[in-house]
């Protein structure tokens, strides 16, 4: 893997960046490889996933490695972080949204922010990510549905653009609302969900150092089905609670209605911490999958307390995490 | 004019359905072995899960295609169709067993008995044993035709249970699309059937 640590302030210089043509060709290209893979058999099958390994698709994006938040597990294969995806506005299959994202467009994009802050602001991309030196940090990454995946992410903390903007005394909440545009995404057509897609956060979990406000992956900038161009990433949270192309962030008195939240209730609670001793009702939350790394032949491992950041076990002292899950 | 198959030709019919009926599960394996498949196990669960209601559906198909187009051999394919069900629920029940519980009896029924979704499918599972267990001419002599039919027609509870757990499984998503289509299609297969014996017994002169 390789990630620059030239300047921790560094941003990619626009000579550096892909063309977004070529970068779409490139994408078209690997779908038309992945194809031909499924079609034509083991050796085709393999070669693809050389050429993968050889050829990452995105443009580099500087960052320096905290070492504070470093792992001794192993990296999830890119190729599995890149087309596994829960992405709904760009269809409800693991793979669609590898397949459809090459319709959204990253770059210009601007990020609104609004609401209970001294200071509303509209960002473009290039102002967001010059807020904080941009660091790489290695989070594990639980979805609800039972899998987990280990992610080199690239951003800084939620909490330096929280200070730039000034909320309020009545800010209790932030909302992230995702872009809903189905001209770029076709998943929005299908009724699944209420667009658009809108997570939020309780003040002080949106304050906490590890909420990362995330700019890339695997040293690269985020691929369009990750979530390109910006997107939460909340490693002790399930995965549907980290918004994804987010295009608003809204400060609030009241806790705002999110996405799953509104559409199954009894399922999607607002915190969704993950917690491996309440039970989705339609599955235990006991173990996960380890995706590119358990298979057939081991049992599936325990779900940790918080994933395994204890360190925010404070932000929910006293409450009884069965009844806020 | 009904189309009828000479013997050879029925051969080759047969043989080339049962190869196409394999080509689901040999995707699996082939999907799994070269590493195609971020999550293989998920993918085996859901396959699995999909084919046993299309083998479900194509075995309630037997009959009213037969009826339509006078296709009475096709009754001579049912068997297979049917063991195919099974064998995907067999198939859907083991990747149950072994992802999701690594074998642990205890484990599972606990899971059984406490998510509905999966008692409805678990008791579908059960309810297709006799069926697959009694599906040869042996089984149809010891049985009697008259009692063996009955047995068999615990298909018409077991489809149903099958679309239920489907539905329920993917209810709280919002995304219930399929399991409509699923729960259309058995309802008219089913209800094709209540029409044609209501109009049969009406057609039956009265006996003194």
């Amino acid at each position: 893997m390789l990630i620059k640590r030239s300047s921790p302030h560094a941003v990619p210089l626009a000579s550096e960046i892909t063309p977004q043509a070529i970068y779409e060709q490139r994408r078209q290209f690997i779908a038309k490889m992945t194809l031909g893979a499924v079609a034509g058999g083991a050796l085709w099958e393999m070669a693809n996933r050389e050429a993968f390994a050889q050829a990452p698709a995105g443009a580099k994006i500087a960052a320096t490695r905290n070492p504070a938040y470093s792992l001794a597990e192993t990296l999830t294969p890119v190729k599995d972080a890149t087309t596994y995806n829960n992405f709904y506005e760009f269809g409800t299959d693991k793979g669609d949204p590898a397949e459809n994202a090459h319709t959204l467009k990253p770059r210009p994009w601007t990020v609104q922010i609004e609401g209970e802050v001294k200071k509303p602001m509209t960002l473009d991309l290039d102002s967001l990510m010059k807020i904080a030196p941009l660091e790489e940090r290695i989070y594990r990454l639980r979805c609800v549905e039972g899998w987990s995946m280990v992610i080199p992410w690239v951003g800084f903390s939620l909490s330096n653009l929280i200070k730039k903007v000034e909320p309020t005394g009545n800010a209790k909440y932030v909302e992230f609302t995702t872009l809903a545009d189905k001209n770029q995404m076709p998943g929005i057509r299908s009724r699944v969900l209420e667009w658009p897609y809108v997570e939020g956060l309780r003040m002080d979990e949106a304050m906490h150092p590890l909420a990362l406000l995330t700019f890339g992956m695997y040293g690269q900038v985020l691929p369009n089905q990750n979530g390109a161009p910006v997107r939460m990433v909340l490693p002790w949270k399930y995965g549907f609670k980290s918004g994804k192309s987010i295009v608003k962030i809204r400060f609030l008195k009241d806790q705002p209605r999110t996405a799953w939240n509104v559409s199954a209730p009894s399922e999607y609670g607002f915190y969704s911490n993950v917690n491996p001793n309440v039970d989705h009702p339609r599955w235990s939350q006991a173990t996960e999958r380890r995706i590119g790394e358990d298979g057939f032949f081991q049992k599936k491992r325990k779900t940790l307390m918080f994933n395994g950041y204890p360190e925010v076990a404070s932000l929910y002292a006293g409450m009884d995490l069965k009844k806020f899950y | 004019m009904a189309f009828n198959p000479s013997p050879a030709q029925f051969k080759g019919i047969k043989a080339a359905l049962f190869v196409a009926a394999l080509i689901p599960f040999l995707r699996m394996v082939y999907l799994s072995v070269v590493g195609a498949l971020p999550d293989p196990l998920a993918f085996i669960t859901h396959s699995s899960g999909d084919w046993t209601l299309y083998f479900l559906v194509i075995t309630l198909c037997v009959t009213p295609l037969r009826r339509l187009f006078k296709w009475n051999w096709l009754v001579r394919l049912r068997r297979m169709f049917g063991l195919y069900a099974f064998f995907y629920a067999f198939l859907h029940f083991t990747a149950f067993l072994w992802f999701d519980h690594w074998f642990d009896v205890a484990a599972m029924w606990k899971d059984v008995l406490k998510r509905p979704f999966i008692t409805v499918g678990f008791i579908a599972f059960v309810l297709l044993i006799p069926l697959a267990v009694t599906s040869n001419n042996a089984m149809i002599r010891k049985l009697g035709g008259k009692r063996w039919q009955w047995l068999h027609r615990l298909i018409y509870v077991i489809a149903p249970l099958g679309v239920l757990h489907y539905w329920w499984m993917k209810a709280a998503k919002n995304n219930i699309g399929q399991p409509i289509l699923f729960a259309v299609i058995v309802a008219v297969l089913l209800g094709a059937r209540v029409v044609w014996s209501v109009t049969k017994k009406k057609a039956q002169p009265v006996q003194a």
